[in-house]
């Protein structure tokens, strides 16, 4: 029988730690596949995140680098100006990129650190049990909002980071993108060939934000999240390409 | 033998250059020496201050809370420091500028017209190297040819020009202390 | 001989890095120990090597961790209030046992306190500023030699240990000049197969990191390096005694205080005064054993510190119960004067303890409490 579909040798056959209908499975097989076709797997540093992602280093066959929580943009320009021939991708999930680490992607960002941040928007923290994130929702409802986000309780408003970081000129290819449908996956995956392309070219910065649906701290089924995030991320996120070399 | 100077004037009048100057001439005559300044939020207020230690021992501190010489450019630090220093200390003061005496019996005034040498040779910028001419008479802390040959080495590049004059500056300085 | 060359504290530590083979430097303004940060935004980029002026101490500790993953020689520097700031970095340096160097020009505190001198920050330094359990030589240079000798020392025993390595100046020895020599350094090689730079050539993947979740994984991290710990205690512990055989009185001191102290012993020495000095030159490992075998021998000790008593807290768990300790200390900014050090010597020598003693600061038979 002929194979038509495999996984990426990259991803190991052990335990991985997403819940049912997360989305993070989704991305990191798009980065590993991508890792892979463009031969690149070999001189790859990947940066991980604190998160749900924490644990990438156990399933994927990859240099990873674990640093704190927020400071991965940091770690990754020590790694980058270290060893510029290494490739580096960066993976920062809402919280660690938007909330606690916001000096760290501004900055890398400005200088044109010439990575590539892969940036998972699920609208809250989900590592931690669902509390709110920067990017979650107005009305939106976590265990650190339970009425819902609300402007009168002073609880902000969600961060767009494309739209933050598009004015930055380090910046060379900012994109947001989706994988709540099979089309969308493949635009994200053109997105990030794209933003890899740009590293290896040595252009600067590159952001791929991807949103990604969170079933279990949402406290929907999978089918709902992805039309949670059709119906009510995307109004708010557009899709598309935000800056281009 | 152990000389602690504490060099004191307005920020511009040359009072750090002298500090690493003298410490520079302390270096290349043998002798142990520091420089410590007055730095940061200090240096703000349109004071300057340092103060160089040269002794023929180790030497502790380089923070000096006892000169045994003081330099002093202006009117301003003369008033503050010489109420604080003590007994016998050697007190060299910018009389070009200062229009008093050391007014205490048990320090030993020193008067150098510092701006009014310098200006002989074209620039009050020097006042500080004929102030240092005459610390360094009034002292005999070091040679005066150390301190030549230090400038020498120094003053080299694009301050090479600078050279001559400050050398005359800092011997009429000298002699003008008897 | 190399020259004696006549430089700023801070440039002096700089200047032994990049001869030590510093490759990757992030720092942040602040003073009192900005001349180094600005020299190596000189010298550095003028070798092609990296700076980074980074956004925050934060961001330059993690560029160290980053840096240190691929394989650099890296370091940062800071004084006291940036150095709290890069404590959560230090512990991550020590947890995914990182080599790296930091640097800190210690300031007066708590707070932002001042630009001047101190030793406040010597609990943080020596008894874990960061969270977790951990320890990390800690190089307490006292005068500039020192300081350009132990910063190039510094780097070797960071990657020896893969594990960060303190070098504790203070504003003193950053600011002053003095004349210094550089020597010839003998470059060694360290093993750095660990080091990230993608798995090429085959080899497997490599992992920085100072996570586990499964059961007992940590607890054993621990134990393997507590077997780094006492190879440091037994391999890099180093301290200066002076006049210690026959001493009636010791000074204990450490860095500044300590050259400031060595004049005060000179002195004593020469008025017929039996006082010697031991100066802990790494301040973690500490001579405790050493402290305790002078004790023996020794009844009286005076502790000196520009703070409010940390170190003195080491020397009394080092001497026996029997020995008197009083202490001498200048907070916040204070620098401790040669002649109020020496009227405690002889308050507790000459005049046999009679009278009351007025110098501030001072604290004859002091005990924990």
């Amino acid at each position: 029988m002929k194979k038509i579909f495999g996984k990426s040798r990259l991803w190991l056959n052990k335990p991985q730690p997403y819940c049912p209908g997360c989305g993070h499975g989704l991305v990191h097989r798009i980065v590993c596949e991508l890792l892979e076709e463009m031969g690149l797997a070999d001189n790859c540093v990947f940066m991980a995140p604190v998160g749900c992602s924490i644990l990438a280093y156990s399933f994927l066959d990859l240099d990873v680098c674990q640093p704190a929580h927020g400071r991965t943009p940091a770690a990754a320009t020590g790694v980058k100006r270290a060893r510029p021939d290494t490739f580096v991708v960066c993976y920062q999930g809402d919280g660690d990129l938007a909330a606690i680490g916001t000096a760290e992607i501004i900055h890398a960002a400005n200088r044109g650190e010439n990575f590539t941040t892969i940036f998972v928007n699920n609208a809250v923290y989900g590592m931690t049990g669902g509390q709110m994130a920067p990017t979650t929702l107005l009305g939106q409802k976590t265990e650190t909002s339970p009425e819902g986000r609300s402007l009168s309780a002073g609880m902000g408003h969600p961060i767009r980071v494309c739209e933050l970081l598009q004015s930055l000129g380090g910046v060379a290819y900012l994109a947001r993108t989706s994988v709540h449908t099979p089309g969308n996956v493949i635009k994200a995956k053109k997105a990030m060939k794209k933003a890899f392309e740009i590293q290896m070219a040595g252009k600067g910065f590159s952001l791929v934000e991807v949103l990604s649906p969170c079933p279990v701290n949402w406290k929907l089924l999978p089918q709902e999240a992805l039309a949670y995030i059709e119906n009510n991320m995307i109004p708010y996120y557009p899709l598309g390409e935000f800056k281009t070399p | 033998m152990e000389h602690k100077v504490l060099i004191a004037g307005f920020g511009g009048q040359g009072v750090i250059v002298t500090g690493t100057l003298l410490a520079h001439a302390a270096m290349y005559a043998g002798k142990n020496t520091t420089f410590y300044p007055a730095y940061g939020i200090a240096m703000r207020g349109g004071m300057a201050n340092c103060t160089v230690v040269v002794s023929d021992e180790e030497i502790g501190s380089p923070v000096v809370a006892h000169p045994t010489v003081l330099i002093v450019m202006n009117t301003e630090s003369l008033d503050y420091f010489l109420p604080r220093v003590e007994e016998g200390t050697i007190v060299v003061v910018n009389a070009s500028l200062v229009n008093k005496e050391a007014d205490r019996n048990d320090v030993r005034p020193v008067y150098v017209r510092a701006n009014d040498i310098a200006n002989e040779y074209g620039d009050s910028r020097m006042a500080n190297m004929a102030m240092l001419g005459g610390m360094i008479k009034a002292t005999g802390m070091l040679p005066l040819e150390s301190v030549h040959e230090t400038m020498k080495k120094i003053l080299t590049g694009k301050l090479a020009h600078m050279l001559k004059p400050n050398q005359e500056v800092l011997r009429k300085g000298f002699d003008s202390v008897k | 001989m190399a020259e004696r060359v006549l430089m700023k504290g801070n440039e002096v530590i700089g200047e032994a890095a990049i001869r030590a083979g510093l490759t990757c430097y992030f720092g942040y303004p602040i003073t009192p120990q900005n001349e180094l940060t600005a020299y190596m935004a000189k010298h550095m980029l003028a070798k092609g090597r990296t700076f980074i002026q980074a956004e925050s101490e934060i961001a330059a500790i993690n560029m160290v961790y980053g840096a240190s993953s691929a394989g650099a020689r890296a370091m940062t520097s800071s004084s006291s209030p940036g150095i709290s700031l890069k404590q959560e970095g230090i512990s991550y340096l020590v947890g995914a046992q990182l080599p790296a160097v930091i640097v800190n020009i210690v300031r007066g505190g708590p707070g932002l306190g001042n630009i001047s001198v101190s030793q406040s920050d010597y609990f943080q330094s020596v008894k874990g500023g960061g969270h977790g359990d951990y320890r990390m030589v800690v190089y307490a240079p006292s005068n500039l030699q020192e300081a350009a000798d132990l910063t190039v020392k510094a780097f070797d025993t960071a990657d020896a240990y893969r594990n960060p390595v303190l070098v504790l100046g203070d504003a003193i020895l950053g600011q002053m000049m003095e004349p210094v020599v550089f020597k010839d350094i003998a470059h060694r090689t360290f093993d750095k197969s660990w080091t990230l730079g993608g798995k090429r050539n085959g080899r497997p993947a490599n992992l920085v990191n100072s996570l586990s979740l499964e059961e007992g994984v940590i607890e054993n991290w621990n134990w393997e390096f507590r077997l780094k710990y006492e190879s440091m205690k037994k391999n890099e512990l180093m301290f200066e005694t002076l006049y210690c055989d026959d001493a009636d009185l010791i000074i204990v001191a450490f860095g500044t205080t300590a050259r400031i102290c060595k004049a005060v012993v000179a002195r004593a020495r020469a008025q017929g005064l039996k006082v010697g000095l031991v100066r802990p030159i790494t301040v973690w490992p500490f001579p405790y054993k050493a402290l305790n075998d002078i004790g023996r021998k020794t009844g009286e000790f005076l502790v000196v510190e520009m703070n409010l008593g940390q170190m003195i807290e080491d020397v009394r768990l080092a001497l026996p119960d029997a020995c008197r300790i009083h202490f001498h200390g200048r907070p916040g900014g204070g620098v401790p004067e040669e002649r109020d050090i020496f009227e405690i010597i002889d308050h507790v020598l000459v005049k046999n303890k009679k009278g009351a003693i007025t110098t501030r600061g001072t604290f004859i038979n002091w005990e924990i409490s």
